[in-house]
């Protein structure tokens, strides 16, 4: 973060030369009056973030700590960590934490090296590889409800649904006319969501690894090329030491959209079956039960659990931002 | 072995070593793989838009029926021939709260991205960084004081304070975005302007946004997609008059009975203006996606 401070410009201007800068504007210091001109911009956007951003978040904190259930509002009391201990100990929460924790690692574990394999395909020029491309980009672009929905009611569907349908027809070419027609949501619920988020989400890990494929120096490459380097070291020893931001990248947005997963469980399983994330509990225990005061508390553990990712995400997108603004 | 991997074109010399027309079959072979997985990945879509056209019985069978007549049966329906719920409303308020947060979060983005960018203020990267961690706050962690707060205001089933709601969910990523498109503007023209005594508001709409307009173009129809998209905020603050399309979807499917070809068409139909949007963004989108991090 340091080096690209110092790569802005009007950032040699330090506190200390502010007194000084009123009379020498001339040398480019700004005086106080121009530092709030350059600032105005900028306050419209801030103050809007806070106040729909900051402001609620700390209102979750606060109602954390009461013991307030909505459907008897004259019990509310301030109940301190009381809630707290619940979540930590109420087996129906741990396990959502649980589910939580191996439906982010499992999406995008399987979606970054699924991603990888077909950046490292499209990479290559071929014909149609435009065409390709948009064809691979599709799921992303489906909205996440209707994905959600088409994984469970025409692709799992245990009666109509296009896997068991295909099956029959696959087996009746055998001359099985009575294959088996496995209830693919009931018999794995977790796997089911996680077919569907893959399948939504391997695009993007494509988009941003393909990126990085693209941005390694022609002449490194050239260079390990000449030196006899075969496919395997070249991939080894060039290709992913220079990927492994981008991989660290994806691996964390990735993380970081997958964590607040919502639609996938609540369409395909309605948090069934133990695939229950803690978003989808913080909503029921919110919407259904109305413990205001333990959602709040299974809220802010949300928080805890993204800010430990995303201060490793930031330190990623930073290195990046850094090398993009130094190369400018 | 070396040169196999070079599959880069390299024009069009008459007589190949084999070494190179080996490479090319490979690189040929790789295509056809290449091609093999796009079709996969766009396979369940394209199964989705056939059983869009077929009849009720002829989308529930198995094994599939590939061939079978096509009709324009399940949108017809879906838009409320044989007394469904109107669609409309729904599709109206996703189109207004898209817009309208769009049109918001250009015009707070615009000058924020200009004082980071091209007058940045001092330590511009710690504010670019405070607008990317809001984004990584999870929406469930202020959900239920936004939810009070539109109870006790009157404010709940308002499609203004879904408005609101996606301005902020995509300000940091607009910023991110349009602080990447106009740090290519050149300041020597926006200085030239400034000489000439052009304000603030005049520079923006007259000089930076026609020359990153392709940008900003882009960052529009992502914020566009991301508030299409979205559904937590939308089913908890929203309930009959202010319902989004994707809400509307989900509420679609527990009322019918034989309903695969309509709920394959309602799902065509809203996820259109998203797949629409996309592709004509699609040069710009990891960009938007990673927050400006990968170009």
């Amino acid at each position: 973060m340091t080096t690209s401070v110092s790569a802005s410009p009007p950032a040699a201007a330090t506190p200390r030369h502010t007194a000084q800068a009123k009379h020498s504007k001339r040398n480019g210091q700004p005086s106080a009056a121009r530092a709030w001109a350059t600032r105005a911009p900028l306050l419209p956007a801030l103050v809007f973030l806070i106040a729909v951003t900051q402001l609620p978040f700390v209102a979750t904190l606060v109602i954390s700590l009461f013991d307030w259930n909505s459907l008897n509002p004259d019990a509310r009391s301030l109940s301190w960590f009381e809630n707290y201990k619940t979540v930590a100990t109420d087996p129906a929460m741990r396990e959502s934490v649980f589910t939580t924790m191996l439906l982010t690692a499992s999406v995008v574990v399987a979606s970054v090296v699924l991603g990888l394999l077909l950046a490292l395909l499209m990479d290559r020029t071929f014909r149609g590889r435009g065409f390709v491309r948009t064809l691979l980009i599709t799921p992303f672009l489906l909205v996440p409800i209707s994905a959600a929905l088409l994984w469970k009611h025409v692709l799992y569907n245990p009666e109509y649904g296009l896997f068991n349908g295909a099956w029959t027809w696959v087996a009746g070419l055998f001359g099985d006319d009575t294959p088996t027609q496995p209830d693919w949501i009931s018999n794995s619920p977790l796997l089911a969501v996680e077919g569907a988020l893959v399948w939504q989400w391997t695009p993007f890990m494509m988009l941003i690894l393909l990126a990085g494929l693209q941005s390694r120096p022609p002449d490194v490459m050239e260079a390990a090329r000449l030196d006899g380097a075969s496919e395997w070291q070249m991939f080894r020893y060039v290709t992913l030491p220079h990927l492994r931001r981008y991989l660290e990248l994806g691996v964390l947005l990735g993380s970081i959209y997958i964590v607040q997963n919502f639609d996938a469980v609540f369409t395909i399983t309605s948090g069934g079956l133990g695939t229950a994330n803690l978003p989808y509990t913080i909503y029921q225990t919110f919407y259904q039960a109305h413990e205001y005061g333990l959602a709040s508390a299974a809220g802010v553990l949300v928080v805890i659990g993204t800010i430990v990712i995303a201060t490793f995400a930031l330190r990623v997108v930073s290195s990046l931002f850094n090398e993009e603004v130094n190369r400018r | 072995m070396t040169a196999l991997t070079t599959a880069r074109p390299s024009g069009r010399e008459a007589p190949l070593p084999p070494a190179a027309r080996k490479a090319r079959r490979r690189s040929a072979r790789l295509g056809v793989v290449a091609w093999c997985a796009g079709i996969v990945f766009c396979l369940p879509v394209a199964w989705m838009v056939l059983t869009s056209l077929h009849s009720e019985p002829d989308a529930a069978t198995n094994p599939p029926s590939l061939g079978a007549a096509l009709t324009l049966d399940g949108y017809k329906r879906f838009f409320g021939a044989g007394g469904g719920a109107d669609p409309w409303p729904s599709l109206i308020n996703s189109t207004t709260a898209s817009l309208c947060s769009t049109a918001l979060v250009l015009a707070l983005a615009l000058p924020a991205a200009y004082a980071l960018s091209i007058r940045p203020v001092r330590k511009w990267t710690d504010v670019m960084f405070f607008f990317l961690s809001t984004k990584m706050l999870p929406v469930v962690a202020g959900l239920l004081p936004i939810y009070l707060f539109a109870k006790n205001a009157g404010m709940l089933d308002n499609i203004w304070l879904l408005v609101i709601l996606y301005t902020s969910m995509n300000l940091p990523i607009a910023v991110w975005m349009l602080q990447s498109f106009l740090a290519d503007v050149p300041v020597s023209i926006i200085e030239a302007a400034q000489v000439d005594g052009a304000r603030l508001p005049t520079i923006l709409t007259r000089i930076v946004a026609p020359i990153a307009a392709p940008g900003i173009a882009a960052t529009a129809l992502i914020c566009f997609i991301f508030s299409w998209n979205e559904m937590l905020f939308a089913r908890v603050l929203t309930g009959v008059t202010a319902q989004t399309a994707p809400v509307f979807l989900t509420g679609f499917v527990t009322s019918q009975g034989l309903f695969l070809a309509q709920l394959c068409a309602a799902s065509v139909v809203v996820s259109l203006p998203v797949l629409a949007a996309g592709f004509a963004a699609q040069d710009k989108l990891v960009q938007g996606l990673s927050l400006g991090a990968v170009k």
